[in-house]
């Protein structure tokens, strides 16, 4: 037997909610297969089980309290020999890892500081009653969540005992005084709220060195715009492509700038996955994995990236690509920035910037001509790091994108 | 001043619209010496002659083609047809040719064409002369579709229609034609723009043409328990004005769609899909539909009114959110 526990999707997150199953008990599940979804502060995710078994019994309804990650959310009886399939990179042991690496985390912001903690978990030996689900009108949820109203505890008057609008706000309504009247806990709040955690933590924990470096793309644009002609207007790739591309392979020749930060050393990874900082359209950002990206030809690693935008703005990422990240690529180029000297998304080692491409005069060999340039830049762990590995790095990102042929 | 009726309505827009433009001229089966199946152009013949007000062969194909060809030529053709049943006979015109030409063209040409039918039951003229299709014509782009329900919306609307430079498809209930009313406007009104016809704060009833007057008699019923129902009467089917329903299910939180068509794959579908893709999150009940029984109009009077949608049902459905 296996708990499935509330994942740590993230090095921000410290508690999640609930939102569906995907398996029954009793239905079999893969490894790696996708079973529940859960709300965190920044979006749905789909979450998978790292042990092939049978669902044995689902400890948490869906729709419920915000539960603190590591909570027994349903219990798995894994295949002989199974067993030892663990989720990859840091998230292996999330719960434990949580109070020492998160020290002093702030009480989830729909608490008020001094009030009591949240509501304990859900004891295992308690599920909802039968199983059963008693019907909530969409308007009811959504007030329930704004105004911080446990459904459980509301009795339904509607048809067939759905619960209304009205049963919320006359439950909202009949809250004992002592309980906090704090304001609903926002969506976008609670985004802003993880973030605020994760960038205080890094900026507090992470003594970050930065460099910069200008790179000249009129190859790699030439190059680009060639091998563009020839593919359907759909195929056609991006600068951004090449730049991700060469990101990630510079990565290979200093693995040093690859990995995490865990109790108090660095943990290189062997694995190349690029954290792609995206921006959501209500606000917030996310920065999921593309996994392997040094491997992924120009053409696929396009594809994902297309493909990574649209779920994180649909809200529809899976947990492994939440967690994996070995690195961050941001670029604020479309906005017009011409450089970013980003925080770096703990517990990761670095994360590079790229700005906008844009035609500065440079000199060649004794003469000043136009060029289309970039400006790259490193953020590093200086715990893990020197600025000597941080130059090597961008070096190699510029030497790769004189060579675009090769990316 | 003097009441109007529905039916005058439609006809003093007519005769107002074609003392004003020469282009304007109405054909069809019996609006001439018969003055119309409704007795809606009763008169005009008298004064307008028989070259704009036309009697035509018992083609609905042939002479709703006519009708195309004329505004092609720069004319403001307006064809009645007796029934919406009897309109089947020219989809073919009114689809692939009225409602697709000026895209066809590349922009080139214009239909200028208002069609007029009666539709609906209600008056004991059985299966071939009662039915509603409305949906049917507001399923096809390129057509606009009109659902006159009061007696100032009956001139109204019509006098828009002739303003409109593609096809327009209106269809008069024919138990409303005996509708009185007060005012009828002289200028044009808006096409695509529903209408508040009763405030209420505790559930919506979107309706349109001859079930609007059923659907008020259900709210003043819901009013004797103390349940205010906003009623919303569409107007125009297509382009349909959802704005309208999704603000008042947004103080609502509860809607109950009424119209005459067969329940499945009513135009109530529609509207019900609509609220559902864009208010979600708005409703505190499923959307509620109150449509006709699915069976072919029967001639029996008792019958027909258990086939119709009627108030008692509407009144129904909508405690049946509370």
């Amino acid at each position: 037997m296996t708990d499935f526990l509330m994942p740590k999707l993230g090095a921000d997150m410290t508690r999640g909610r609930l939102v569906e199953w995907l398996k029954k008990p009793g239905e079999r599940i893969a490894r790696g297969e996708v079973i529940a979804v859960v709300e965190t502060d920044k979006a749905n995710v789909d979450v998978e089980s790292w042990v092939a078994g049978t669902l044995e019994k689902i400890l948490v309804e869906p729709g419920g309290d915000w539960l603190p990650v590591g909570t027994p959310l349903a219990v798995i009886a894994a295949e002989a020999g199974a067993e030892a399939g663990a989720p990859p990179a840091f998230a292996a042991a999330p719960a434990a890892a949580a109070p020492v690496t998160v020290p002093r985390q702030p009480p989830p912001p729909d608490v008020a500081p001094g009030a009591p903690p949240p509501r304990a978990p859900l004891p295992a030996a308690a599920p909802a009653a039968g199983g059963e689900r008693v019907p909530v009108s969409p308007i009811a949820r959504k007030r329930a969540g704004e105004l911080g109203v446990d459904l459980a505890s509301v009795r339904g008057t509607g048809p067939g005992g759905r619960i209304t609008l009205e049963d919320v706000e006359r439950a909202a309504r009949e809250r004992p005084a002592a309980a906090p009247a704090a304001p609903a806990a926002d969506k976008r709040q609670r985004m802003r709220d993880a973030i605020a955690a994760a960038m205080a933590r890094s900026k507090r924990e992470i003594p970050h060195y930065y460099l910069g470096t200008t790179i000249d793309m009129s190859r790699a644009l030439a190059w680009l715009a060639t091998a563009n002609a020839k593919l359907p207007v759909t195929e056609r790739l991006l600068a951004g492509v090449l730049l991700v591309k060469a990101a990630a392979l510079a990565l290979r020749e200093v693995p040093e700038l690859n990995g995490f930060w865990i109790d108090g050393r660095a943990q290189a990874s062997a694995s190349i996955h690029a954290g792609i900082a995206i921006s959501l359209r209500g606000g917030g950002l996310v920065a999921p994995a593309i996994h392997d990206a040094d491997k992924l030809t120009l053409a696929a690693l396009s594809q994902r990236l297309t493909d990574l935008v649209a779920r994180a703005r649909a809200g529809s990422l899976k947990s492994s690509e939440m967690t994996d990240p070995t690195g961050t690529i941001t670029s604020l180029g479309e906005r017009g920035v011409e450089a970013v000297y980003g925080v770096i998304y703990p517990p990761q080692l670095a994360l590079v910037g790229f700005g906008k491409i844009v035609e500065r005069p440079w000199a060649v060999d004794g003469t000043v001509v136009v060029r289309p340039v970039v400006t790259a830049t490193l953020s590093g762990d200086h715990r893990a790091t020197d600025g000597h590995r941080g130059a090597l790095y961008l070096d190699a990102v510029a030497r790769l994108l004189q060579e675009p042929e090769k990316l | 001043m003097a009441k109007t009726t529905y039916r005058e309505a439609v006809r003093a827009a007519l005769r107002e619209a074609m003392r004003a433009d020469p282009r304007v001229f109405l054909m069809g089966e019996d609006v001439g010496r018969y003055g119309g199946a409704f007795a809606v152009s009763l008169g005009l013949l008298d004064e307008f002659g028989p070259e704009r007000i036309r009697d035509t062969p018992l083609s609905e194909s042939g002479f709703l083609g006519a009708g195309i060809g004329a505004a092609l030529g720069g004319m403001r053709p307006i064809v009645e047809i007796m029934t919406v049943n009897f309109s089947l006979l020219s989809l073919d015109q009114l689809v692939n040719n009225a409602a697709t030409l000026r895209h066809m063209s590349g922009g080139q040409f214009s239909v200028p064409l208002v069609v007029r039918m009666a539709s609906g039951g209600g008056r004991s003229l059985a299966a071939q002369h009662s039915h509603s299709f409305e949906g049917w014509y507001a399923h096809v782009p390129g057509i606009k579709v009109v659902t006159p329900a009061t007696v100032a919306d009956a001139k109204g609307l019509l006098l828009a229609a002739l303003t409109e430079p593609d096809p327009v498809v209106i269809l008069e209930h024919a138990t409303l034609y005996p509708l009185e009313g007060d005012d009828t406007p002289d200028e044009p009104m808006q096409i695509g723009l529903a209408a508040v016809r009763r405030p209420g704060q505790h559930v919506t009833l979107v309706t349109y043409g001859g079930s609007l007057p059923k659907t008020l008699a259900a709210a003043d019923a819901l009013a004797k328990e103390g349940i205010e129902a906003e009623v919303i009467d569409l107007r125009t089917l297509r382009p349909l004005d959802i704005d309208t329903v999704l603000a008042s299910v947004a103080k609502t939180h509860r809607a109950v769609v009424v119209d005459e068509m067969w329940k499945t794959g009513s135009f109530a579908a529609e509207v019900m899909a609509q609220i559902m893709e864009r208010a979600f999150d708005e409703l505190d009940a499923p959307v509620a539909r109150v449509c006709s029984r699915e069976v072919p109009m029967p001639y029996a009077k008792h019958l027909e009114e258990a086939a119709l949608p009627q108030a008692g049902q509407i009144v129904t459905a909508a405690k049946g959110l509370l």
